[in-house]
């Protein structure tokens, strides 16, 4: 089984770059918060739940958007063929701590579930998942850094079952401004339909994840 | 492609802290859901299922005084004691090398040490222990294993996807044995959040029943040795991973489906890929909250993969949910029942309360088991299943 890196993307320091290209800078302000909505109307997305995401979810599902936009894996593959394997460093440590905030002093104790529910990382994989009703396999792995070898070995073992045909896999991390993303689309090369094309796709291996990574 | 082995296991909550003291309160009928008034918890009283913390601290040091010497108590924080005395527990029972570069160490888990961000004033640790990645590297330097552990962070989830992954990479001969352990424990943190959700049931949870309320929370540590081969395991009876798959419902954050599709497509997989029909299975164990929702949606999927006359239960009656430890300890429960081939009450059901009729578990049983499906689901919209059998 031949696997393929069809299209990656990746956020960090204030750019959005698609294929190693840069294809979105912010230059007025460092801060997340800003950059992230910047580059949300850059991509003309219509998605007003995006406004209420934390920070985690809304760096994950733009980068899933723009590594999916003009993409034919939605159309081609059911929705139970695409798989999503993310990974992460800080948990949502950050949202951990919002929603610490709300119950630490007992004569100011309220606990909200729009900032509860937020403190797992994988609803990030689950805003990815309803934005474009991706219902195959799914999963959230906390690594302290970038792993090439950890996200190869579970994209690899996740796309070895026949049912699987797709996957977006890499990195997405978000802790107190700092901030950094790298995600993969991974296809099987008997499922890429533009035969002509396979020769630009990077083959699927830890080297070139480190590579790209580190590109 | 290596075949995966159930073995050696424990269990750490209320109820007892082996296996075999669990199940043994389990069948007299015991519950370790307890109404807590402490308010350092929770505002108002709440049923919840909280591990005896003298006897954790007594434990630990009997463990280091004869293992460790070195050590002190204060060393390691609430969970970390769990998860040390449970993976040691467990791993007694085996012929297997947690040094070996052969053998893997997975963390499930959904807050970790989350007790630190109010840090205790006995002892201050490190902030980065907060991290879940240097809990998974205490437990690492602690059992001196030479391969960073997987840390699983999936909701609810997340003890069953421990499992799944573990299977798959001992199947792919990436290791021959694996380390499942799941652990959270309670603290004001999540019991606030469930609240503001308002989840939580005022009397102890009675999964599927028509006077279902809310689920109720538990802390536990669970672990199970898995490996390639089954004379090493510390079991008896060889009980197979067949298969495991996990799925989104992508309809919403914190709510279930209401079709229960995703739950459906998880069930569906591992039926197709293991070959089997709905009617070989013998006896399921499901997530089973107590929450309006999830038993609703669980009935649907059930009835929608043709699952409605299996014998089915919660053991969320039991300790509660032990969220990130659930999926570990209820399959410890349900590899028991099937060296055992009975099945255990499903504790506070009485009457059917949803929509699908299924077949919930209402007294104590003997049934030959051989092969069992375990689900689990949670926020996010996630879904895994995995199927355990004699063949």
């Amino acid at each position: 089984m031949s696997l393929f890196i069809t299209k990656y993307c990746s956020i960090k320091n204030n750019q959005v770059s698609i294929n190693g290209n840069i294809d979105f800078t912010f230059k007025d302000s460092f801060e997340f918060g800003k950059f992230i909505r910047a580059a949300y109307r850059y991509y003309k997305i219509r998605y007003p739940k995006f406004f209420k995401m934390d920070n985690l979810c809304k760096l994950g599902f733009l980068t899933a958007e723009i590594l999916l936009k003009d993409q034919k894996i939605l159309n081609s593959y059911t929705s139970d063929e695409i798989s999503i394997i993310l990974t992460n460093s800080s948990s949502s440590l950050e949202t951990d701590e919002k929603h610490f905030e709300t119950i630490k002093d007992r004569d100011h104790y309220y606990p909200s579930p729009s900032i509860f529910v937020y403190t797992l990382p994988n609803i990030m994989s689950g805003e990815i998942s309803i934005r474009h009703k991706i219902k195959g396999e799914n999963a959230v792995f906390i690594c302290e850094k970038y792993d090439p070898d950890f996200i190869y070995n579970q994209a690899k073992l996740t796309l070895g079952k026949e049912r699987v045909k797709s996957c977006i896999t890499g990195r997405v991390e978000y802790y107190d401004n700092n901030y950094e993303s790298l995600l993969f689309l991974v296809e099987k090369e008997n499922n890429i339909k533009d035969k002509n094309v396979k020769s630009e796709f990077i083959i699927f291996n830890v080297a070139n994840l480190d590579e790209i990574y580190k590109s | 492609m290596a075949e995966v082995f159930a073995g050696a296991d424990n269990i750490i909550t209320s109820l007892g802290f082996t296996t075999s003291e669990n199940i043994k309160n389990i069948k007299k009928g015991l519950t370790g859901l307890d109404i807590s008034t402490d308010e350092a918890l929770s505002p108002v009283p709440l049923p919840l299922s909280l591990i005896d913390q003298h006897r954790l601290v007594s434990s630990f040091e009997q463990y280091i005084s004869t293992h460790h010497t070195g050590l002190i108590n204060e060393d390691f924080t609430r969970l970390e004691k769990m998860f040390i005395l449970s993976i040691h527990n467990a791993l007694s029972k085996t012929r297997i090398n947690i040094q070996d570069k052969r053998t893997l160490l997975i963390l499930s888990t959904t807050k970790g040490n989350i007790d630190l961000l109010t840090p205790p004033l006995e002892k201050k640790f490190e902030r980065k222990r907060v991290y879940l990645w240097e809990l998974a590297r205490v437990l690492k330097d602690h059992f001196g294993s030479p391969n960073t552990p997987m840390v699983v962070s999936n909701a609810c989830i997340s003890g069953v996807l421990g499992i799944i992954f573990g299977k798959r990479m001992i199947k792919a001969g990436l290791y021959d044995n694996v380390i499942v352990t799941g652990g959270d424990i309670i603290t004001d943190f999540v019991i606030s959040g469930f609240q503001s959700f308002q989840t939580l049931s005022p009397e102890p949870c009675k999964p599927f029943d028509k006077s279902r309320n809310g689920l109720s929370l538990g802390e536990g540590c669970g672990t199970i040795i898995f490996s390639s081969d089954p004379a090493i395991i510390g079991s008896n009876e060889e009980i197979r991973v067949l298969s495991g798959a996990c799925s989104n419902d992508a309809n919403h954050i914190s709510g279930p489906s209401r079709t229960g599709e995703g739950l459906y497509i998880a069930i569906r997989n591992i039926l197709k890929s293991s070959m089997l029909k709905p009617e070989d299975i013998d006896y399921i164990s499901a997530h089973g909250t107590a929450t309006d929702y999830n038993d609703e949606m669980e009935s649907k999927a059930l009835s929608w993969a043709k699952l409605n006359p299996v014998p089915v239960n919660s053991y969320k009656g039991c300790f509660g949910h032990t969220l990130g430890a659930a999926g570990v300890i209820e399959s410890i429960i349900s590899l028991y029942s099937m060296k055992q081939n009975i099945l255990l009450r499903s504790t506070g059901f009485e009457e059917l309360g949803v929509s699908r009729k299924i077949n919930v578990i209402d007294k104590f049983k003997e049934k030959q088991i051989n092969t069992c499906l375990k689900t689990a689901s949670g926020f996010g919209g996630c879904n895994a299943a995995v199927i355990f059998s004699k063949y």
